[in-house]
């Protein structure tokens, strides 16, 4: 993103081409989270909270591992616990990071009616932009992950920023740099694209993991946070990771048929009753009508 | 609220009482809140009708408690018209002339009582989706305390709360359109209470005839 700033496209009175033009450069950022080498540690719920500044609130013990049920405003980064009993009887311990997936199209934006308080940056990031923010929550319908939180304090809806403020100066996101099994990765999209894939084949050739791959869901267009699972077949395994996520129909059907219907039917009737003047114009009451004795006709 | 006089001394006709007329700005004045707002939520060509009324914020914060207030105006509606407002059997010959109605020819028009068939739609209209709006709003209003496995919930109210508010914009284009520019007299009536004997006579004549009856009738 920031590198978008100082590559030159055109350059006056040069001979031939500029210097690095062609060049394929991506923008595109993507986290990766790779299950399978989670030890749920929690050190990016915590990275997380000192970079944004939160600090450390009540915990909900519900018989795991697991710091709350889930994400909340001021608490953006959240390892989810499920100990998943597989066929052969045998356990496991399945932890994922959960947070914004940043969709490619993201079902929170398109739902949100106020002017500018969500924005999509060119690099991926779905931001919040809450001195826009009305609060009114429309993006918590919109969103197929649960991921925006309204604040009852600041009545405004907060989420993971993926540390935009720091990618844009050139650094990771405070959960990446906190990792210590570097199970977290950040880079292009392309690049984590192919580590996830290398990875996802190297558990299903070396591990045993014949359903692994890559959690990147084509529902919202992809998504800028993608996940190398264990078992790909069964998302929701992984602390009820959807399986097809998508923008809400019923979200997509309000903004995008209903609202132009709506606009063309609201637009017809104020033409509509208008042309009826036009053509037939008031019913007026000739006071005549009436016999002086109010008998009626 | 029946038990004023309605043929008045002046020659009048006392078309709606005070308690109507203040039951009906009510509803009137909450509604047009509502409508601005809803509007600017609705569509971004429209959001700077939420910055001319104090904010978006204040409108978000203030739409559903003035929901509540239209909820109110409507069940106290509700209790004073519901009866009024029932269907009768001569409202499909009513419906079935309603070209007549369109053109202004009002002499081909079969007699309407106090409530004229469309009024009658208007009122049944906006109750029921009032109703809808009400109960949709209030998903809307604190869709943080519905569960995430519920999420369907919010997802339904943000639909039928956009489909309400369409039906309610219809019958409010038709309503104002019919009670200023098209029907004179019929804004007054609201306003002041009272209509003439001949207007009466002309849009409502089977309640005129009721009300010369029961004048009579007393004398």
């Amino acid at each position: 993103m920031s590198q978008a700033a100082t590559e030159i496209v055109r350059i006056s009175g040069h001979a031939g081409a500029p210097p690095g033009a062609g060049l394929n450069r991506e923008y595109q950022v993507c986290k990766l989270v790779d299950t399978t080498t989670c030890i749920g540690c929690k050190a990016c719920e915590v990275a997380c909270l000192e970079w944004n500044g939160y600090t450390f609130s009540q915990t909900t013990f519900d018989n795991s591992y697991q710091t709350m049920p889930e994400t909340a405003w001021n608490y953006w980064n959240l390892i989810k616990f499920n100990e998943h009993e597989r066929e052969d009887g045998t356990m496991m311990l399945l932890m994922r990071k959960d947070q914004c997936m940043h969709c490619e199209e993201p079902g929170c934006l398109v739902a949100c009616p106020a002017d500018g308080a969500i924005v999509q940056y060119a690099n991926g990031i779905v931001d919040f932009q809450e001195a826009n923010c009305i609060g009114c929550g429309y993006c918590m319908s919109g969103c197929p992950f649960n991921i925006p939180k309204f604040s009852p304090t600041a009545r405004k809806v907060f989420k993971c920023t993926l540390c935009n403020d720091r990618v844009s100066q050139g650094l990771e996101p405070a959960c990446i740099k906190a990792c210590p099994t570097g199970c977290l990765h950040f880079g292009t999209k392309s690049e984590m694209k192919d580590l996830a894939e290398t990875r996802a084949a190297q558990l299903r050739t070396h591990s045993g993991h014949l359903d692994a791959g890559v959690y990147d869901p084509p529902g919202v267009g992809g998504t800028h946070v993608i996940y190398v699972l264990h078992d790909a077949k069964h998302p929701e395994l992984y602390g009820g990771l959807p399986r097809n996520p998508r923008i809400p129909p019923l979200v997509g059907l309000w903004k995008k048929p209903l609202r132009w219907l709506g606009n063309l039917g609201i637009l017809a009737g104020v033409f509509g009753v208008f042309v009826h003047y036009l053509r037939f114009g008031p019913k007026i009451v000739k006071e005549d009508e009436l016999k002086p004795d109010g008998e009626g006709l | 609220m029946t038990r004023e006089p309605y043929l008045l001394p002046n020659g009048r006709v006392l078309r709606y009482s005070f308690h109507e007329r203040l039951i009906h700005w009510m509803a009137g004045v909450s509604y047009v809140y509502l409508l601005l707002t809803g509007l600017a939520f609705w569509t971004p060509w429209l959001f700077w009708l939420a910055v001319v009324l104090g904010g978006g914020t204040s409108a978000r914060e203030l739409h559903p408690w003035v929901g509540v207030f239209f909820a109110l105006a409507i069940c106290f509606m509700f209790n004073m018209w519901g009866r009024q407002m029932r269907e009768t059997p001569s409202d499909k010959a009513w419906w079935a002339s309603i070209g007549h109605y369109i053109r202004n020819e009002d002499e081909k028009m079969p007699s309407a009582d106090r409530f004229n068939p469309g009024q009658k739609l208007l009122f049944w209209g906006f109750l029921v989706n009032g109703v809808l709006l009400l109960l949709s709003g209030l998903v809307l209003w604190f869709p943080q305390y519905i569960p995430w496995n519920l999420h369907l919930v919010r997802q339904i109210a943000v639909f039928v709360h956009a489909v309400c508010f369409l039906f309610t914009v219809a019958l409010f284009i038709l309503h104002v359109y019919m009670g200023t520019a098209m029907e004179r007299g019929a804004f007054g009536s609201v306003i002041r209470g009272d209509v003439s004997r001949a207007w009466a006579n002309k849009h409502h004549h089977s309640w005129y005839r009721q009300l010369l009856r029961d004048s009579a009738a007393k004398e």
